[in-house]
């Protein structure tokens, strides 16, 4: 693998298993087995997706509603294991995927700060010492110490891009998380994407906003049912891709 | 295995985390959750001796302990496979979002529920001293097989809690599987009562030698047999490998079930 490549996808394939009838009990299991009457439908998220990215390059991805993007974006961040095919990255994974995962309604912004922390794989530590930076970015003051089921949804993803950006990641990864915060947040955060990106981090940026991917990418992906249709400057393909829909 | 062991010391606060809030949560810092998990084994010992040595006129030397710590390795066993058995369902919706190390889940509860096992060694010494036998320091040898008991269970704890993904009805199944377990397990038995045929069959038991063992440091004062740490060893190595193999091979497919 070549030095400058920070992402490499070779040939995955993501298949999931629509159960047409869901079997979670082993008496069902074993009397399905016995006569044979277990049918899955296979489903394809993606299909054989080729593409490498160089480092600190910003590549866009794009596509229609169930293209498979999420689910790309989730395998290159680890979640989810593809089917078949290889995945390599260089260098730290920062995923912006789903916002404050492991949030606890009962429990306050702050306790939340270290709760979600360590599940991006921080130390208490660390956490503790950035503590300050990421209550200042977040600008929740002093609901930070109110329970988070009483933050609005844009407070909540506020926090959420807050924590995980705290680091400076080799690696970006970034769903539609811009699309909640009120407009002052979505500036805001979308500076600190620039002001990574000018750091040299290497980002893939999904959104269904063509003009903010057209402003902030160099290069597009645009998935289609799974297949990759078309790779290239940003231009150009979102032009393509506006013609086709 | 090198990104695997990165993985771990990435990770450790989090892992420690999930121990610690596991154990709030039992006893939410209240003193009289702690005092519970003491006097529980308590009174279970006080009513199985009363059974066993009034009724039943058994000749089981000390008695009081004799069960104790039968009882002791019994439950944590219990308690810790039955609570980690869930862990992935219950952490599902978190398994979904963000690249979590999964194993945590059900080790952090197997780690936890020791908290209640060590809590449980209290009434332990209470009863030893107050049955006649001195404190020595050979007692502090428990550490030994409190430590095969936590691999042990961990290993069955990890194929427990893979298999509980794909077939939730196995909760069911294992709640029998574990009071034939109990039956098993000489815990208000002696040994001698099994019939010669029977015996290799109980030895099969994972915990048996456990519990022999604690009776040894604890309860004769004799170290135990070079035997019997080759059996739990032997036990250690096949459970913890089996386990993360099953677990290992079973994760990435926990996805399609959650
Ligand atoms: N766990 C699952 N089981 C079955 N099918 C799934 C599962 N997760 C996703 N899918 C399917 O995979 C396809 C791709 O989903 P994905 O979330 O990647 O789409 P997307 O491109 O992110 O769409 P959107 O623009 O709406 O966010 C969809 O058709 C979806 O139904
Ligand atoms: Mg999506």
């Amino acid at each position: 693998m070549n030095d400058d490549i920070a992402i490499e996808i070779s040939d995955v394939t993501m298949k999931y298993r629509l159960m047409t009838e869901k079997i979670d009990s082993l008496k069902n299991f074993f009397i399905k087995k016995v006569r044979n009457e277990i049918k899955y439908e296979e489903f394809f998220a993606l299909k054989q997706v080729n593409f490498s990215i160089r480092k600190g390059e910003v590549y866009g991805i794009i596509g229609m509603n169930g293209a498979g993007k999420s689910t790309l974006l989730k395998i290159i961040a680890g979640v989810l294991k593809p089917t078949s095919g290889r995945v390599l990255k260089r260098g730290s994974v920062a995923p912006l995927i789903e916002l404050g995962a492991g949030f606890n309604g009962e429990l306050s912004g702050y306790e939340n700060i270290f709760l979600n922390g360590l599940l991006m794989g921080y130390s208490k530590k660390f956490i503790k010492s950035k503590m300050e930076e990421i209550i200042d970015f977040s600008e929740l003051g002093k609901f930070i110490h109110t329970p988070l089921k009483n933050y609005s949804s844009g407070m909540r993803a506020r926090l959420g891009f807050s924590i995980a950006t705290v680091v400076k990641p080799d690696i970006l990864i970034v769903d539609e998380v811009l699309s909640v915060g009120d407009f002052k947040f979505k500036e805001k955060s979308e500076m600190k994407i620039r002001s990574m990106m000018k750091e040299g981090t290497t980002v893939l940026f999904v959104s269904h906003s063509l003009g903010q991917v057209e402003s902030i990418c160099d290069k597009v992906i645009w998935l289609e049912s799974g297949f990759v249709k078309e790779i290239g400057a940003a231009k150009e393909i979102i032009a393509h891709f506006k013609q086709h829909a | 295995m090198k990104t695997h062991v990165s993985n771990l010391v990435k990770y450790k606060d989090l892992f420690l985390e999930l121990i610690i809030k596991d154990i709030k949560l039992k006893y939410r810092n209240s003193l009289l959750g702690v005092l519970w998990s003491m006097l529980n084994p308590l009174l279970m010992m006080v009513v199985l001796s009363i059974v066993f040595m009034e009724f039943f006129k058994n000749n089981i030397a000390n008695f009081p302990v004799y069960v104790l710590t039968g009882r002791i390795v019994y439950q944590y066993f219990a308690d810790a496979t039955n609570f980690a058995m869930d862990s992935i369902h219950a952490n599902g919706q978190l398994i979904r979002k963000v690249y979590v190390p999964k194993y945590f889940f059900p080790l952090s509860r197997v780690f936890s529920t020791l908290f209640t096992a060590v809590l449980s060694l209290v009434p332990l010494a209470l009863t030893m001293m107050v049955t006649g036998l001195s404190l020595r320091w050979m007692n502090l040898l428990v550490i030994v097989p409190i430590f095969y008991l936590l691999v042990i269970t961990a290993g069955i704890a990890l194929i427990l809690a893979a298999i509980t993904v794909f077939f939730n009805d196995l909760k069911h199944m294992y709640s029998i599987v574990l009071m034939i377990l109990m039956y098993m397990t000489p815990i208000f038995y002696p040994i001698s009562i099994i019939p010669e045929k029977y015996l290799t069959i109980i030895k099969l038991n994972p915990i048996y030698p456990i519990v022999d063992m604690f009776r040894d440091v604890l309860l004769y004062g004799t170290l135990p047999s070079l035997t019997l740490h080759l059996i739990c060893v032997g036990y250690m190595v096949v459970y913890a490998g089996v386990g993360l193999l099953v677990f290992y091979k079973s994760q990435d497919r926990f996805i399609y079930h959650l």
